[in-house]
């Protein structure tokens, strides 16, 4: 059998104007891990929330069209792609593997993901990566406002500009803008860009196929002053 | 939650769709607001004639106040259209007056408002919705949050001739912001946010201010979470607040622009594969006006 004729016979594709969102999520969430259905197609999503949600088998899915809240969220090894749009929360709490949005996300894109890879080929609103736990995040236009706020560990890289209040009470999270910050959130600063910055910097911009050179970004982090209660700041409460 | 709808349309061919394309775009988002609905459309108006939209309890004899008044009359369930020459207004709104059982929900040259509690399905075909044609219109799907479920507190709210507003959000200041303008001689008809908003630019408005002014100063005066949809005579615009805590998609193409607090709401609209697809940027005032 020809690699070709494997990838035909495990297609699997699922038209949501037929079929059922739940059943589409429960056919994926009941996957094996060795699974031989490793190519999903899912037809007209158009915005349906909380598609392919919870998926932890190691399969590729495409998503053909805009789609709702919350997709490809819990996501922990799926190759996830969605060809349109996405709405709030996309690869909220991701664990593993990839999400790759075609066009804009919505707010709080990657919001709590522990781990993977989210790229978002055009914009990203705000809150993007807040509350970030080990993702890697790739924007290839630009962020919205809140961005990375309260980000605990991970790396989020915007190569367009980045909106107000970057960083936010930043915890420890590697931010990396080419193009213009409207504002840093408190606790976050500018950082030097070390060799190893650069490195993963490189390898993110790599892999979600961006021709951006590393030295053209500014690399931002936590000035850690927020991490302890200051006692001068006591009248503040 | 609440979910907002909106259309403008700029080819006048889709203009008997506008009704049929509002009607859909409200029933998919029911899941946002499943307890009341409102919608107000811009029609057809004849030149120096004036329109109140009025409400009454069920049953109510429009038809006969109507003739009565010497006005042209459409009933639309507990909803009727009156129509008569501008300068009669005064001498009708006096008539009307003596008829507690009565609420003027709207006046205006265009706009028709209906609003009501239920399913945002059942609301439309209540009213006719998916047959009404229009310009323009923007409707409303309400999750009550700051008032009670009633009739009254369904959006969208007016308080000036040809104009209206609908709400995603709450508003933190609106008791105050109501006082004040009490003071400069704007009527509330009940304690909710939003008519506050809608009195707000109704304010503005009245002393000279276009609506993307209006729009500017309600950044600064009103604190809350917002996205506001507003309709005019000729106009549509949008606001969300700097934070942009609630939805909001929009789809442009040749023919029309629209408005939906998620994307879903805009889906079966005619030729959204090739739509421009944008969020609204957050504090920042959108506006479109058909040419006069």
């Amino acid at each position: 059998m020809s690699a070709l004729q494997k990838t035909l016979e495990d297609a699997v594709i699922f038209d949501l104007s037929q079929e059922k969102l739940r059943d589409l999520n429960a056919a994926l969430q009941g996957l094996e891990e060795k699974t031989n259905r490793t190519e999903w197609s899912v037809l007209n999503p158009r915005g349906a929330h909380a598609i392919a949600v919870g998926v932890t088998a190691p399969v590729a899915i495409t998503i053909d069209g805009h789609a709702g809240y919350y997709c490809a969220g819990m996501n922990d090894g799926a190759a996830i792609t969605i060809r349109g749009n996405a709405g709030t929360g996309v690869a909220e709490n991701m664990m593993s593997g990839s999400v790759h949005v075609k066009g804009d996300a919505s707010q709080s894109a990657g919001a709590t993901a522990h781990g993977g890879l989210l790229i978002i080929d055009g914009n990203a609103a705000a809150r993007c990566g807040i509350s970030m736990k080990g993702v890697n995040i790739v924007v290839k236009g630009n962020a919205g406002h809140m961005s990375a706020f309260m980000a605990q560990s991970g790396n989020l890289v915007i190569c367009g500009d980045a909106g107000e209040a970057l960083g936010d009470s930043l915890y420890e999270a590697r931010l990396f803008v080419k193009g213009t910050v409207k504002s840093l959130g408190a606790d976050c600063e500018v950082k030097e860009m070390t060799a190893e910055d650069k490195e993963i910097l490189g390898s993110l911009l790599k892999q979600a196929g961006c021709t951006e050179k590393p030295e053209d970004f500014t690399r931002y982090g936590s000035a850690r002053t927020l991490y302890h209660f200051h006692v001068d700041n006591a009248g503040a409460y | 939650m609440c979910g907002i709808a909106g259309l403008f349309l700029k080819n006048a061919r889709l203009e008997p769709e506008l009704g049929r394309l509002l009607s859909g775009m409200l029933g998919v988002l029911t899941d946002r607001g499943p307890d009341s609905a409102g919608f107000a459309i811009y029609g057809q108006g004849a030149p120096g004639h004036r329109k109140l939209t009025l409400r009454a309890k069920g049953g109510f004899a429009y038809q006969a106040l109507a003739a009565g008044l010497g006005v042209a009359c459409v009933e639309h369930d507990d909803h009727a259209v009156i129509s008569f020459p501008t300068a009669r207004e005064a001498e009708v709104r006096a008539a009307l007056a003596k008829h507690p059982e009565i609420t003027i929900v709207a006046a205006g040259e265009r706009m028709e408002l209906f609003k009501g509690t239920g399913l945002p399905a059942d609301v439309a075909k209540r009213f006719g919705l998916a047959s009404m044609s229009g310009s323009h219109a923007i409707g409303h799907t309400r999750m009550a949050t700051e008032s009670a479920i009633t009739t009254e507190g369904a959006h969208p709210f007016s308080t000036g001739a040809d104009q209206c507003l609908v709400h995603n959000g709450s508003l933190s200041n609106h008791n105050d912001v109501r006082r004040t303008l009490m003071r400069e001689g704007i009527e509330f008809a009940t304690q909710n946010d939003t008519e506050v908003a809608a009195g707000f630019l109704s304010y503005q408005l009245r002393e000279g201010k276009k609506l993307d002014e209006a729009l500017h100063n309600a950044l600064d005066k009103l604190d809350g979470f917002y996205t506001f949809v507003v309709g005019t005579e000729n106009g549509f615009g949008v606001l969300r607040d700097p934070v942009a805590c609630k939805p909001a998609v929009m789809a442009e193409t040749d023919d029309y622009v629209a408005f939906g607090s998620e994307y879903r709401a805009l889906a079966d609209l005619p030729g959204i594969e090739s739509a421009k697809l944008f969020e609204p940027e957050p504090g920042q005032v959108y506006f479109w006006e058909r040419a006069a």
